[in-house]
C-alpha cells in the first residue's frame, strides 16, 4: 500500500478542475451586444468530473500502472513490415507478394461502392504526401512544418498551367513535381544550415507565406475564392466525362463503345494515385541503397563525422528537401485534378500537422509504417462521423502520447543494409555473445 | 628535405575571454609523422579543430600545400586532403562497419540520382569499387569479419581502427590522429603503431598525431611539438624534446 | 504638426502597443528555450486561453452586477493568470518532462501535437466562431487639427503600456534579486551543474513554464480587450509573432525578448499603414527567415559554440 500517493493525486485532480473549470465548465454566448457566461450542458460538466476522477486514481496507483505500461510496451509488438518483406529473403517470393499485392489494389476498386473507392483516393493522395515528408523528416532527419507549401505549388502550378497556358494534367504533373522541387531548393538552400528547430520554423514560415500569397494575389490565384474548374486527367486524350470538354478528345465510353459511367472517372482517379504511390515507393527505395540515402542517415547520426570526411551537409540536406518537395508537388497536382477546385483553404499550417502526424504516427523513416498511418487517419474519420469533430484533437494528443511512449512508431523502421559476403551475415552474429565496449 | 605540406603560423584562438590557442605555430612537412603534445586543456584538440575547419582561428595564417586555407569549411578543407578522427570517435553507430566506409566515400562515388534510380552500369561499377576498397581497408585494419555489423557494437579499439580505416578510404594526404591510443591496451598500442607507421611507408600518408602515450609518441614521431596553455613551448626531434628542460618543468613540474 | 509626421506618431504608437504585448508572449518563449532548449510551440495557445478566461471573467462580472472597471480588470488578471499558470504548469508535465533529455525534435512535435491539442480543446468548449466583448475602457486623448488628421492615445493603450511595464519590472526584480530567480539563471547557464549543486531543477523549470503562461495571460487579457474579439485559432499567429520577437531579440535573452517585440510590433505597424495590412504577416515571418539567416543569435543573444 505504499505506492498509494494520495497528496500528488489529489494535487493532480485538483490542477485538472482548475483547468477546466473556466474552459468546459462555461459557455460564453454573444446575446445582443453583451457577452454572458452560462453554465456548460451536463455532458461537459460530468466529463469534467470523469477526467477529474481519472487523473486521481492513475495518480494515486501511478507505480503499479507505471509498472504495467512498461509491460504493455515491451508486449507491443516490434516486429516491422519492413523487416518481415526483408525477411523473405528470397527474391522471387518478395516480387510475387508485392505483385499480387499489386494486382488486388487493381481489381479492388470494380467491386466496391463509388464512395469507397474515392476515399481510397483520398487516402493514397496522404500516403504520397506522407511519405514524400518521411524522406526529409524520417531520412534526412529535417522537421519541415512547411510541407504544405510544396503541395500548394504543385496543385497551384497545375491550375494556373492550365488556365492560362491550358497544359493537360500530364504535363503538369511533370511541371507541377518540377516546380515544387525548384521551391525547394530555392527556399531550402539558404535556410538548411540552421539547426533543426530553427529550421522547423523557418519552413514553417515558408508555408505561411506561400499561403498568404496564393490568399491575396487575387490577379492571378483568384484570392480566396481558388480557382475551379480544372479539367480531370485523360487517359491518352480519353476523357472521362460525359461529353468532350476540350476539341478532338473523345470520351472514354464511346471511344470503348460502352454505356456512359461515372464510375470510370472515380475509378481511374484511383487507379492513377495507386501508380503514383507505387512510383513513390520505388524511388524512395532506390534512394535508400544509393549512396544519397546512406549519406542522410549518416548525417543524421553525426554531421561532425559527415563534414571531417568532405561531406558536404548543406548539399546532402538539400537533396533530401528538393526530392521531398517534388513529392508533394506530384500529389498537389494530382489533388488540384481530383478536386477540379482549389484555393488557399486546403493548404494551411493544419495540413501540414496532419501529414506530420502521419510521419510520426507510422514511424520516421519507415515507408509501410506512413502507408498505414495515412491509411488509417483518413479511413478512420469517415466511419464515425462524430469523430471528425474530434480528430484534431485526437492527432495533437496522439503526436504527445507517440512522442513519449513510442517516438519510433507504430511499425518501427528497418534500413535495407549494403552485406559484403566477406564479413559474417547478421544470422551469424545473433548465435555470438554481443561485444561489450571496454571503458570509454 | 621534402616540400611542406601543412603550414600555420600566429595561429590564435579565442573563445570569449579565454586565449584557447595563442600564437601557435606549426609546419608538417610532405612524409613526416609529427606528433602535438602537452598537458590536459593545453589546446592541442583545439589546434586540430582550427586547423580542420571546425573552428574559425581567431588570428593567423594556415596553408596546405602552398593554399591559405583559414576560414575554409570543414568539409572543403576535408576533400583538399586534411582528414581527421576524434578524441571521442566519432562513428555513425548505427550503420554496419562497411556502411561507415561506403559513406566515407560518398564524393568519389557516382551519386547521379538517374543512374542510381536505374542501377546504370556506370552506378553498379563505382558502388562494385567502393565495397572493394572497403574491404581492403577493413583487412588492413583486421575487421574483416566484423564488416556487416552495426559498428556502435564493435569493442572499443575496434571502433579506433575504424575511424582510421574510415579516414584512409578518402585517399587523405594529411591525417589527423587525435589521441589514437587512449583507451587502448599495451597490445592494441603496439599494433596502432605498426598501422600508423604502414599507413606512411605503403601509402604516402604524412600523419599530425595528437598523443599522451609518450612510448607511443617518442617512438613514431619525427618531431614534436609540445604545447603548454595554448602557447607553443618546444618543438624538436624526439631525442630534443625529452632532454628539454622546459618540457620537463611543464610535465613534471606543474602536473 | 503636419498630418504626415502625425500618422507616423499613431503608427508607432500602435506598434508599440502590439509589440509590448508580443514582448509579454516571448518572454515565455525566451526563458524556456534559455533553460532547457526546446520551442514550446504551445505557448501561444496558452495565451489564447489566457484572453477566454479574462473574456469569461468579465462576462461573468457583468452579469453580477459589477459596474467597477477596474476590478473587473483585476479580476481578469488575477483569475487568468492563475488559471494559465497552471496550464503552463501541467504541460510541462504531461508534454515535455517525459522528454526532457530525448532529441530536441521529438520534443518539438510534442510541443506541435500539445498546440493542436489546446486549440480544438478550446474550439470544442467555446465554439470556432469569434467571440467579441464591448469595450469597457473606451476614449483617449487626440493630438492634431480639429479637421485634419489626429493622433490618438487610447487609454486602452496607456493601460498596455503601464501593464506591460509593471510586468516586465517585476520579472526582471525578481530574476535578479530573488533566490528562486538566481537559480533560474544559474540553471540557463548550466542546467547539470545547478542540478549537481543541490537546486532542483525540476521546481525551477515547472517556475519558467509558469512565469512563462503567467505573462502570456497578461498579453492575453490586454490584447484580448484591445482587439475585442477572440477565436481558438488567435494562439497560432500570436505565437509565431513573440517566437520571432524571441529570436529577433536573441533567443535566451529577457532584455532581447522585450527589444525583438517592440522591433517586430513597429515594424508591422508600419507595414500595414504604410503598404498593406494582408501582408504584414508576410513581414514578419520574412523578418525571422532573415535574422535566423544572417544572426541566428539575433540583437542580444550569445553565440554558441559548437562542441566537436
Amino acid at each position: 500500500m505504499k505506492s498509494l500517493r494520495f497528496a500528488p493525486a489529489i494535487l493532480s485532480a485538483v490542477v485538472l478542475l482548475v483547468l477546466t473549470s473556466l474552459m468546459l465548465g462555461i459557455r460564453l454566448e454573444p446575446e445582443g451586444t453583451r457577452l454572458i457566461v452560462t453554465t456548460a450542458d451536463s455532458e461537459s460538466l460530468t466529463l469534467i468530473a470523469i477526467g477529474a476522477l481519472v487523473v486521481f486514481f492513475f495518480q494515486l496507483f501511478r507505480s503499479t500502472v507505471d509498472k504495467s505500461l512498461t509491460g504493455v510496451k515491451s508486449a507491443l509488438p516490434s516486429i516491422s513490415a519492413d523487416r518481415m518483406l526483408a525477411a523473405t529473403e528470397n527474391k522471387s517470393i518478395k516480387t510475387t507478394l508485392i505483385c499480387f499485392a499489386v494486382a488486388g489494389l487493381m481489381i479492388w476498386p470494380f467491386m466496391v461502392s463509388r464512395g469507397a473507392v474515392d476515399l481510397a483516393t483520398l487516402a493514397l493522395i496522404y500516403v504520397m504526401l506522407g511519405l514524400g515528408l518521411n524522406i526529409v523528416v524520417g531520412l534526412a532527419g529535417l522537421l519541415d512544418l512547411g510541407y504544405v507549401g510544396f503541395y500548394a505549388v504543385g496543385a497551384y502550378s497545375y491550375a494556373l498551367l492550365n488556365q492560362y497556358l491550358g497544359l493537360d494534367f500530364w504535363s503538369s504533373l511533370v511541371m507541377g513535381g518540377l516546380l515544387a522541387a525548384f521551391f525547394g531548393f530555392v527556399l531550402g538552400f539558404p535556410v538548411l544550415r540552421l539547426r533543426g528547430d530553427y529550421l522547423a520554423i523557418v519552413t514553417l514560415g515558408f508555408g505561411e507565406i506561400i499561403r498568404i500569397l496564393l490568399n491575396n494575389w487575387t490577379a492571378l490565384t483568384g484570392g480566396p475564392n481558388g480557382i475551379s474548374q480544372i479539367p480531370k486527367p485523360t487517359l491518352f486524350g480519353l476523357e472521362f466525362g460525359r461529353r468532350a470538354k476540350e476539341e478532338g478528345n473523345v470520351p472514354f465510353h464511346e471511344y470503348f463503345g460502352i454505356a456512359y459511367s461515372s464510375e470510370y472517372k472515380v475509378i481511374f482517379l484511383y487507379i492513377l494515385a495507386v501508380l503514383l504511390v507505387i512510383a513513390t515507393l520505388f524511388v524512395i527505395n532506390r534512394l535508400l541503397r544509393m549512396p544519397i540515402g546512406r549519406a542522410w542517415e549518416a548525417l543524421r547520426e553525426d554531421d561532425i563525422a559527415c563534414r571531417s570526411l568532405g561531406l558536404n551537409p548543406t548539399a546532402i540536406k538539400l537533396s533530401a528537401f528538393t526530392i521531398g518537395a517534388a513529392f508533394a508537388g506530384f500529389a498537389g497536382t494530382f489533388f488540384a485534378a481530383r478536386q477540379g477546385f482549389i484555393s488557399p483553404e486546403s493548404f494551411t499550417f493544419i495540413e501540414s500537422a496532419i501529414i506530420l502526424a502521419i510521419v510520426v504516427l507510422g514511424g520516421m523513416g519507415s515507408q509501410m509504417g506512413v502507408i498505414l498511418a495515412a491509411v488509417i487517419m483518413t479511413v478512420l474519420p469517415e466511419f464515425a462521423r462524430e469523430f471528425q469533430e474530434y480528430r484534431m484533437l485526437m492527432f495533437g494528443l496522439m503526436m504527445v502520447c507517440m512522442m513519449i511512449w513510442r517516438p519510433e512508431g507504430l511499425l518501427p523502421m528497418k534500413r535495407p543494409h549494403i552485406e559484403t559476403k566477406k564479413g559474417r551475415s547478421e544470422s551469424d552474429e545473433k548465435t555470438m555473445a554481443t561485444p561489450v565496449a571496454e571503458g570509454v | 628535405m621534402s616540400e611542406c605540406l601543412l603550414e600555420a603560423s600566429d595561429l590564435s584562438m579565442r573563445f570569449g575571454g579565454l586565449l584557447a590557442v595563442d600564437q601557435m605555430a606549426l609546419k608538417i612537412n610532405q612524409g613526416e609523422i609529427v606528433s602535438m603534445i602537452g598537458p590536459n586543456g593545453a589546446g592541442k584538440t583545439t589546434v586540430f579543430n582550427c586547423l580542420t575547419g571546425f573552428y574559425k582561428a581567431t588570428g593567423g595564417d594556415i596553408r596546405f600545400k602552398g593554399q591559405a586555407i583559414e576560414g575554409m569549411p570543414g568539409f572543403k578543407i576535408a576533400r583538399l586532403g586534411v582528414v581527421r578522427t576524434f578524441q571521442n570517435v566519432r562513428l555513425f553507430k548505427a550503420m554496419t562497419v562497411l556502411e561507415n566506409l561506403l559513406v566515407a566515400q560518398h564524393r568519389h562515388l557516382n551519386t547521379g540520382l538517374l543512374a542510381g534510380l536505374f542501377k546504370t552500369p556506370g552506378f553498379k561499377k563505382s558502388e562494385t569499387e567502393a565495397i572493394a576498397k572497403s574491404e581492403f581497408w577493413l583487412d588492413k585494419v583486421g575487421l574483416t569479419e566484423f564488416a556487416n555489423r552495426e559498428a556502435g557494437n564493435l569493442a572499443y579499439g575496434q571502433q579506433r581502427r575504424l575511424e582510421i580505416a574510415r579516414c584512409m578510404v578518402t585517399n587523405p594526404e594529411l591525417l589527423m590522429l587525435d589521441e589514437p591510443a587512449a583507451g587502448l591496451n599495451p597490445n592494441e598500442t603496439a599494433e596502432l603503431d605498426e598501422l600508423i607507421s604502414d599507413l606512411r611507408r605503403d601509402h604516402g600518408v604524412t600523419v599530425l598525431l595528437i598523443e599522451h602515450d609518450m612510448k607511443l609518441v617518442m617512438e613514431i614521431s619525427d618531431r614534436i611539438y609540445v604545447i603548454n596553455q595554448g602557447r607553443p613551448l618546444a618543438s624538436g626531434t624526439p631525442d630534443e624534446i625529452r632532454n628539454n628542460p622546459e618540457v620537463i618543468k611543464a610535465y613534471l613540474g606543474e602536473s | 504638426m503636419p498630418e504626415s509626421v502625425l500618422y507616423f506618431i499613431q503608427q508607432l504608437l500602435n506598434g508599440l502597443t502590439v509589440g509590448s504585448t508580443y514582448a509579454l508572449i516571448a518572454i515565455g518563449y525566451t526563458m524556456v528555450y534559455g533553460i532547457i532548449g526546446m520551442i514550446n510551440f504551445a505557448h501561444g495557445e496558452i495565451y489564447m486561453i489566457g484572453s477566454y478566461i479574462a473574456f469569461a471573467v468579465m462576462a461573468g462580472l457583468a452579469m453580477m452586477g459589477v459596474d467597477s472597471v477596474s476590478l473587473m480588470l483585476i479580476a481578469a488578471f488575477v483569475i487568468s493568470v492563475i488559471i494559465t499558470s497552471s496550464y503552463g504548469f501541467a504541460i510541462e508535465r504531461v508534454a515535455y518532462r517525459p522528454l526532457r533529455n530525448s532529441n530536441r525534435l521529438i520534443a518539438l512535435i510534442s510541443a506541435i501535437g500539445m498546440s493542436i491539442f489546446l486549440q480544438n480543446y478550446v474550439r470544442l468548449a467555446q465554439g470556432s466562431r469569434d467571440i467579441a466583448m464591448p469595450s469597457l475602457i473606451t476614449g483617449g486623448w487626440s493630438f492634431g487639427p480639429e479637421d485634419g488628421f489626429q493622433t490618438t492615445v487610447s487609454y486602452m493603450q496607456l493601460i498596455i503600456f503601464v501593464v506591460t511595464f509593471i510586468s516586465m519590472t517585476a520579472l526582471t526584480l525578481f530574476i535578479s534579486k530573488s533566490k528562486m530567480g538566481r537559480a533560474c539563471r544559474a540553471c540557463a547557464e548550466d542546467l547539470g551543474m545547478t542540478n549537481l549543486l543541490g537546486i532542483n531543477t525540476n521546481h525551477i523549470i515547472s517556475l519558467t513554464f509558469v512565469i512563462g503562461a503567467a505573462l502570456a495571460a497578461v498579453a492575453g487579457v490586454l490584447l484580448g480587450m484591445y482587439y475585442g474579439v477572440i477565436n481558438p485559432y488567435i494562439g497560432f499567429m500570436a505565437g509565431l509573432k513573440a517566437f520571432t520577437a524571441a529570436v529577433l531579440g536573441g533567443i535566451g535573452s529577457i532584455p532581447g525578448a522585450v527589444l525583438g517585440g517592440l522591433i517586430l510590433g513597429v515594424t508591422e505597424a508600419f507595414t500595414a499603414g504604410y503598404f498593406s495590412t494582408e501582408y504584414k504577416d508576410v513581414v514578419a515571418f520574412g523578418l525571422l527567415i532573415l535574422i535566423l539567416l544572417f544572426k541566428p543569435t539575433g540583437i542580444l543573444g550569445k553565440p554558441e559554440v559548437e562542441k566537436v
